[in-house]
């Protein structure tokens, strides 16, 4: 399995990553190599075995729908990069 | 008396009978870390001020009257469980300067028993990482020998409790991060049933596999420590309703009559290293001389558990970790101005490679056209690694294997092969995607004097079964007595 630059910087911009150029090409074989360990699970036949995606299957986790005390909004707002009083500053989006 | 050695039903006892003060096992402990930390580097944040005060207010409810098991009892806190108002980094750049404005479900447990609380103990970055070496502030080292690793993820917990500077501690483990440094260290380390304990205020890896779970020196103290933090939260919609037993309880219960299952395929899996596979066979043996009957059992799914875990676990952890983007909290990139570049800088920036690796390999696993034959296909094999440990333990109470497959790796040794780290997995990934208990205690030792661990494994909710197995083969054995030479 090879994946190449393209696929690699792709993945990047999905997961909003930036690869440093000399570091794509480390990346794209560590990847090709853990990747290509997987297709071991081919050698599975999985037809009609439903999927699991929580070992411990707990349906309706239902809980009163009372009013509590939610984090007052200094504190929500005391580990931000960039704040003003009332929310947390981002760079122009528009 | 050294206090700093005691275990903590130990000191809880002289507690009790006022025969020391919790000031003065602080104290001791405070010591003990100044004097053999700068050669373990377990701590990322020490909190000796907070620690001396919560003593005080301990020493103030026992003469008051009021003492429970972990009442002025020095504790380390793997520095992904939030802390309120103490710096939680996860190991990472990114949240290098995060103080948590509340504290995790655990936390709020351990203070309402008035526990003390020494400090915030290294992990590989988001508990990605086999070693330690993937922490982006300090490699932890093994206090049996300080060439090698303390194993990961929760490193700095196993390595803090056995080097005596906390009488127990909490870690995380999401494919072995407390079973498998506990190995390593010499010490027992314990991951709950999944939902057993609230995952609320647990920094989120792979939310589906996650689970707190304690490191002590003793089995009762593991006991003891589960049970201050096991129990129902709201908070957590996949903590379960069950009641929590009295664990201690079950610990002086005999063997006799219990089945260990040995599964086949565990014993010929490759880079198995002969001295562990020969203290865990002793350890069986030792079993069986304690009235436990062993039968074989297989999972014959085994050899595709690490493949499996290294696709749901990157996933799951690609996805959770999409949040840090320098927005709410975190580092952030302040020379970007516009919003993508920021996100895109601040997350370069503050993620180190392992993390990058894994978030790439989940983002690709998850990506459209590959969910399918990646994601869909290692959910599917996860069932039948599920069914298999159904099956086996409709033959068995509990199964041993060992919980790595080699004693500690020399630090530096396994950097350069991201796969070959992942494949050290292979015994205690299975657990986290069954979603079953499992225990690893310590069995013996290496040429090199490096300990081994005996892993025990149980059904859903079978951690009383595990106590009582792990805590006889103890009281049957030296190991857990022998400290390292520090």
């Amino acid at each position: 399995m090879k994946l190449t630059k393209e696929q690699v910087l792709n993945t990047a911009r999905l997961a909003r990553l930036d690869i440093a150029p000399q570091d794509v090409e480390m990346f794209s074989e560590q990847l090709a190599s853990i990747l290509g360990y997987m297709e071991k699970l081919n050698e599975v036949d999985t037809t009609g075995v439903a999927p699991t995606s929580h070992a411990i299957s707990l349906t309706n986790a239902f809980r009163q729908d009372r009013a509590h005390e939610h984090l007052p909004r200094d504190k929500a707002l005391s580990n931000a990069p960039e704040k003003d009083e009332d929310g947390f500053l981002v760079p122009k989006v528009i | 008396m050294q206090l700093h050695t005691l275990t903590i039903s130990e000191a809880h006892d002289l507690l009790k009978r006022k025969k020391i003060t919790s000031v003065e096992l602080t104290r001791a402990v405070v010591d003990r870390i100044e004097a053999v930390e700068p050669k373990v580097l377990a701590f990322l944040t020490r909190t000796f001020e907070d620690a001396l005060e919560q003593a005080n207010a301990a020493d103030k409810a026992i003469a008051a009257g009021k003492i429970t098991p972990l009442t002025g009892i020095p504790l380390g806190i793997k520095d992904l469980i939030c802390t309120d108002g103490i710096r939680t980094t996860c190991g990472s750049h990114i949240l290098e300067d995060f103080i948590p404005p509340f504290d995790a479900f655990v936390m709020r447990k351990l203070k309402a028993q008035n526990a003390v609380i020494a400090g915030k103990l290294n992990m590989d970055e988001f508990a990605m990482g086999s070693t330690n070496e993937h922490s982006a502030f300090q490699v932890t080292h093994n206090p049996w020998g300080l060439e090698h690793s303390p194993g990961g993820s929760s490193g700095g917990s196993a390595a803090a409790v056995a080097a005596d500077m906390c009488l127990g501690a909490l870690g995380s483990d999401t494919g072995g991060s407390v079973r498998q440094p506990a190995s390593h260290c010499g010490v027992v380390g314990l991951k709950p049933t999944y939902g057993r304990v609230s995952r609320f205020g647990l920094v989120a890896f792979a939310s589906s596999l996650d689970q707190i779970g304690p490191l002590s020196k003793t089995v009762t103290d593991s006991a003891i420590l589960l049970q201050a933090i096991a129990g129902h939260d709201e908070a957590d919609s996949t903590s379960v309703p069950n009641g929590v037993p009295n664990y201690s309880a079950c610990l002086g219960r005999d063997l006799k009559g219990l089945r260990i299952g040995l599964p086949k395929e565990y014993f010929d899996i490759e880079g198995l290293d002969p001295q562990v596979a020969s203290a865990v066979k002793k350890a069986i043996d030792t079993l069986s001389g304690l009235g436990a009957q062993t039968v074989e059992v297989t999972l014959p799914h085994t050899e595709y558990g690490v493949a499996a875990y290294y696709i749901i676990a990157p996933s799951e952890a690609s996805s959770n970790l999409a949040r840090y983007d320098g927005v709410k909290y975190g580092l952030r990139d302040k020379q970007k101005t516009e919003l993508l570049e920021m996100y895109r800088g601040s997350r370069s920036q503050g993620f180190g490679p392992e993390v990058q690796r894994r978030i790439l390999i989940g983002t690709y696993c998850l990506s459209a056209g590959y969910y399918d034959a990646y994601y869909g296909k290692a959910s599917q094999i996860r069932t039948l690694i599920a069914r298999d440990f159904e099956q086996a333990f409709q033959k068995c109470d509990v199964i041993a294997a060992p919980a790595a497959p080699t004693p500690a790796t020399a630090l530096g040794e396994s950097l350069d092969d991201p796969l070959a780290m992942y494949l050290s997995d292979v015994f205690t990934l299975p657990a986290n995607l069954a979603g079953i208990p499992g225990i690893s205690v310590p069995c013996g030792f290496s040429d090199k004097g490096l300990p081994i661990g005996l892993q025990l494994l149980g059904g859903h909710f079978a951690e009383e079964t595990l106590f009582k197995t792990a805590y006889q083969f103890e009281q049957a054995t030296e190991f857990h007595k022998k400290r390292p030479p520090l």
